[in-house]
């Protein structure tokens, strides 16, 4: 096969993010330590400038496999990695500051979240196992690094530590799932996979299927695979937060869809039984153990948990609309998960991590605009209109509806009831409590940019209007996925 | 005028985002801004009511505009008998809360105005959606600036009483908003009108009008999920009493005549005596326990609840009417006095909160052990107040009576023990609203705080003027008010009598 422009052009989000890598390392080095303040500047030119080629070169209607079949270009994965790089750049433009207080503003933190999202374009696009598999770890190694970064705190080293280990157990579940489908197949390619495997299915596929469904669930932090999450959540520092809680959730998004409903689209009617269970237990241990949290990272953990549990529901409907709901539900949880790290990253200072709920005691008088994007963010997770926070779950229930999952609905209704009380104990510290008499003494040492503020203010303002005007984002989510 | 309705919902919220935008330093531009808004809105409400064909019980004044295009959602509004007069009841009573918070909300005041117009504009939403999609937007929306009055302007338990306020009415709305998708599932499409045209089993209505009855026996609010009302309005400034009480709890009223009824009619001909039974306990158990409260917000509030007993009470005995005589007019009498009630209860317990709310401005107390005497003081207020505890009770030439009267009556034809439990009510209001103005207004001063009050200054006395009027004139000439309702009401009685099955 002969390598010619066109038939690589729908690879130019990988390709263009590649030489940006390259690109930034080099300058890191060579700069010296003055000319290093370029770095961030860079690596958000290089995510536009990749962005704009992608949108160039990179748009495919038609579902096309590339490279024999290891990488499938879609106009899914197309969309995707765009919003892969409107988050990470958001994400890097919200840490800037925490990062420079911590004096961690070094170049290997801007070059780790390209290598991410390098990791969560091959992941979103993987044609094949062993696509499947590289994406996997190349987004895991760097994130683990991430988590690491700032080498002086114990408890990142510690949670790093703990998420390298469970990581690593979960990266063996997957290939050990991998070599039983792929030995009782006699293929990687995830199109032949579907082709070959027809129902009834051998205890060894479904054996096979197990382990796949068991990484998955870890990777998306579904209970009881979910005790990595909290611990690195409330561990990690805040920008690594939230750049683990946007960005590659996209990617995990994407590990569910291409394994089990598309390659593994012959276990449907196993993998949707335990994806149940899955999903009732983590709804249930998510929204309740949120509740008696002190630390609003944790809580937001818990909180992400719970959201999971909802997106695990999109693919129990097993349908192209359970689909293209979970996508939906992904998009939407992921832009406020956005906004509420941005927030807890915007309320830090220098020696003052903003990291627990009494910190956001009257946020509302020290900076009302804050505190309104946080509450807009709080209702929108809670799912209360006008919030687009509501049309994620409503997608949800309906596509339950759709498949007669009673009881689902139910147990889903019940639990978006206890979680509203978490996310309003959020409004409530910050609208109704007084402030502490005694601020914290720490004064920031650099003030986010007013840039970053308005970043902030619009992603806010996006999820008032993405919940005003629903419509064309879940006609995306639909055609994408149909 | 096209795009009348719009302009009632958009007019208050985009008034309440400009109030917003000026901040607490201009308030005085914010204040008069906001009265003129609600104002503004008030007289709109006169074209509309003019523009009503009282002769159809189709919606009018639709307007309708793609919204959702993937779920068959529309932007689609409309009024017909039902909603009419409610949304010209909740246009009426926002101006009298914005008159009565201008001296009195200290902190946060563009933040207060904003919250209730935002409120008001959301409220009419509710009542003139025709898409239930919509309907339930505004419905949920709409909790968002109640959660934050009663928390931010409330009292020392405000905390617990709005977030009991907040997930009491969330609980219920969650299972109505599941109903709504099944429906949708089932017909593919959230028009209210073809929801209530859908064929379903009555397995299916069972579930449905449970889920239903859940969602709006909590706003109502219903025994036995009525527990967070009083502490919602203990805890709420003067002016979110007001709105719950006049506005907030009428959705629960409403919600049972656009939604269950007309939607599973089997099944509410099925369960009608579970909802006649909670009502009736509503109006007797209720009311024996405002009898025995010792803080006047709390005793209005249930009354409140015993009064809005009479409004489930009335919608549910359609069925027994139609067994037992046959009679189509009879069973929209019980509808009639239904929707009655909810005017008057929304002008009368609105008026009783403002009149506490004016006692509480002065003395900052609501216990009614800490009043006594306050005729001989405040001799103004005191006929005022003496009006509403009157029109409370149901005195004869007060809209009060014109609710009550009807709903008895109407029950009587369903049976006699339900209109002889119903009229229980008629001593029991009688006692507990006239001892608590004969603590409070009557007798020698107790205190010298009373000795000290000052009579109601010209901004009060305009807004209980003007409540007043209402009252008296829905009391004594209830006519434009039942012959605006009558076509959509024998709609809605055809429509609950029918078989879906």
């Amino acid at each position: 096969m002969v390598l010619t422009w066109s038939s690589v052009a729908a690879a130019v989000p990988e390709i263009s993010l590649t030489a940006a890598i390259c690109l930034i390392l080099l300058v890191d080095v060579f700069a010296g330590e003055r000319g290093r303040r370029v770095t961030p500047t860079l690596t958000l030119l290089a995510l536009a400038v990749g962005a704009a080629l992608t949108v160039r070169y990179g748009h495919v209607t038609e579902r096309a496999p590339l490279f024999a079949g290891m990488y499938v270009a879609d106009e899914l994965g197309f969309v995707l990695k765009l919003a892969g790089f409107l988050l990470v750049a958001v994400a890097l433009l919200y840490s800037r500051t925490y990062l420079e207080n911590r004096s961690i503003l070094r170049g290997e933190y801007y070059v780790l979240a390209l290598t991410a999202l390098l990791g969560i374009f091959v992941l979103v696009s993987a044609g094949s196992l062993l696509t499947v598999y590289l994406g996997v770890e190349l987004l895991a190694l760097s994130v683990y690094a991430m988590v690491a970064f700032d080498r002086d705190s114990g408890v990142s080293a510690e949670s790093a530590m703990k998420y390298f280990v469970l990581g690593a157990i979960a990266s063996g579940a997957l290939l050990y799932g991998m070599s039983l489908i792929y030995g009782l197949t006699g293929t990687l390619d995830l199109a032949e996979i579907a082709a070959r495997l027809r129902a009834p299915n051998t205890a060894g596929v479904i054996l096979g299927l197990t382990f796949i469904v068991v990484a998955v669930a870890f990777k998306l932090g579904a209970v009881p695979f979910h005790m990595w999450l909290p611990d690195v959540y409330e561990g990690a520092p805040t920008s690594v937060t939230l750049f683990i809680g946007t960005a590659p959730k996209i990617a995990y998004f994407a590990l569910a869809l291409r394994l089990l409903a598309q390659g593994l689209a012959g276990t449907a009617s196993e993998w949707v039984q335990m994806l149940a269970a899955l999903a009732v237990l983590t709804l249930v241990v998510g929204n309740v153990v949120a509740i008696v949290q002190s630390n609003l990272k944790r809580m937001l953990a818990y909180s992400t948990i719970a959201n999971v549990g909802f997106i695990v529901l999109g693919f129990v409907a097993g349908t192209p609309d359970g689909y293209a709901a979970a996508l939906y539900y992904t998009l939407v949880y992921v832009l406020v998960a956005l906004g509420s790290f941005g927030v807890i990253l915007l309320s830090s200072a220098k020696g003052f991590e903003a990291d627990l709920l009494d910190d956001y005691r009257g946020l509302h008088q020290r900076d009302p605009l804050l505190a309104l994007a946080m509450m807009m963010l709080m209702f929108s997770t809670a799912g209360v209109p006008p919030f687009v926070g509501f049309w994620a779950k409503l997608r949800i229930f309906q596509v339950l509806w759709e498949t007669n999952h009673l009881w689902l609905v139910v147990i889903a209704a019940g639990m978006s009831v206890v979680g509203a009380y978490y996310y309003l104990r959020v409004v409530k510290l910050m609208y109704f409590d007084e402030p502490p008499t005694a601020l914290p003494a720490a004064q920031p040492a650099a003030r986010p940019a007013a840039g970053v503020r308005l970043a902030l203010g619009l992603n806010a303002a996006a999820v008032l209007l993405l919940g005003v005007l629903p419509g064309p984002l879940l006609d995306l989510c639909a055609r994408l996925i149909h | 005028m096209h795009g009348l309705l719009s302009m009632l919902i958009w007019l208050p919220v985009g008034a309440g985002l400009g109030v917003l935008l000026l901040g607490d330093r201009n308030i005085l531009a914010g204040r008069w801004l906001a009265l003129l808004a609600s104002l503004a809105t008030l007289a709109l409400t006169v074209p509309l009511w003019a523009a009503f064909d009282a002769g159809s019980a189709l919606p009018q004044l639709t307007e309708r505009l793609p919204w959702i295009p993937r779920f068959d959602a529309w932007y689609a509004l409309g009024v017909d008998g039902i909603s009419l007069p409610l949304i010209v009841l909740t246009a009426f009573m926002t101006v009298p809360v914005v008159i009565a918070g201008w001296t009195v909300i200290e902190t946060r005041p563009a933040e207060y105005y904003a919250a209730f117009l935002i409120m008001e504009g959301l409220m009419i939403g509710v009542f003139s959606a025709t898409d239930a999609l919509l309907f339930y937007f505004f419905w949920e929306a709409m909790l968002i600036p109640m959660f934050l009055i009663i928390g931010i302007w409330g009292g020392p338990r405000r905390v617990y009483a709005t977030i009991k306020f907040f997930l009491y009415t969330f609980l219920g709305s969650v299972f109505m908003l599941a109903a709504l998708i099944y429906m949708y599932v089932k017909g593919g499409s959230y028009s209210i009108a073809s929801l209530q045209t859908l064929p379903l089993s009555l397995v299916e209505q069972r579930w449905i009008f449970l889920a239903l009855l859940l969602a709006f026996a909590v706003k109502v609010p219903m025994f036995p999920v009525h527990t967070w009302l009083p502490d919602a309005h203990v805890e709420a400034p003067t002016g979110g009493s007001v709105i719950l009480a006049a506005i907030m709890l009428k959705m629960g009223g409403y919600g049972f005549l656009r939604f269950s009824l007309p939607i599973a009619p089997d099944a509410s001909r099925e369960l009608d005596l579970l909802v006649i039974a909670l009502s009736l306990i509503a109006v007797i158990y209720i009311g024996f326990v405002a009898l025995v409260q010792q803080d006047m917000k709390k005793l209005i509030a249930y009354s409140s609840i015993a009064h809005m007993g009479f409004v489930t009470l009335g919608a549910f005995v359609v069925y027994e009417i139609v067994r037992n005589t046959h009679s189509l007019r009879g069973a929209g009498l019980g509808l009639d006095g239904a929707m009655v009630q909810m005017i008057s209860h929304g002008l009368i317990s609105g008026a009783l909160f403002l009149c506490v709310g004016v006692l509480y401005d002065r003395i900052h107390s609501r216990q009614i052990a800490d009043y006594g005497g306050v005729v001989n003081t405040m001799p103004v207020f005191a006929s005022f107040m003496v009006l509403f505890a009157l029109a409370n009770t149901g005195l004869p030439g007060t809209s009060g009576f014109v609710g009550e009267f009807l709903v008895i009556l109407a029950s009587f034809n369903a049976s006699f023990w339900y209109s002889a439990l119903a009229a229980v009510t008629l001593v029991l209001g009688a006692a507990y609203t006239l001892w608590l103005v004969k603590r409070v207004i009557f007798g020698p001063v107790t205190s010298p705080r009373v000795a000290a009050l000052d009579d109601l200054n010209g901004r009060e006395f305009v807004v209980l003027s003007a409540l007043a009027l209402a009252v008296l004139v829905v009391g004594v000439w209830p006519a434009p008010l039942l012959k605006v309702m009558q076509p959509s009401i024998h709609h809605l009685v055809a429509q609950a009598i029918a078989t879906k099955i």
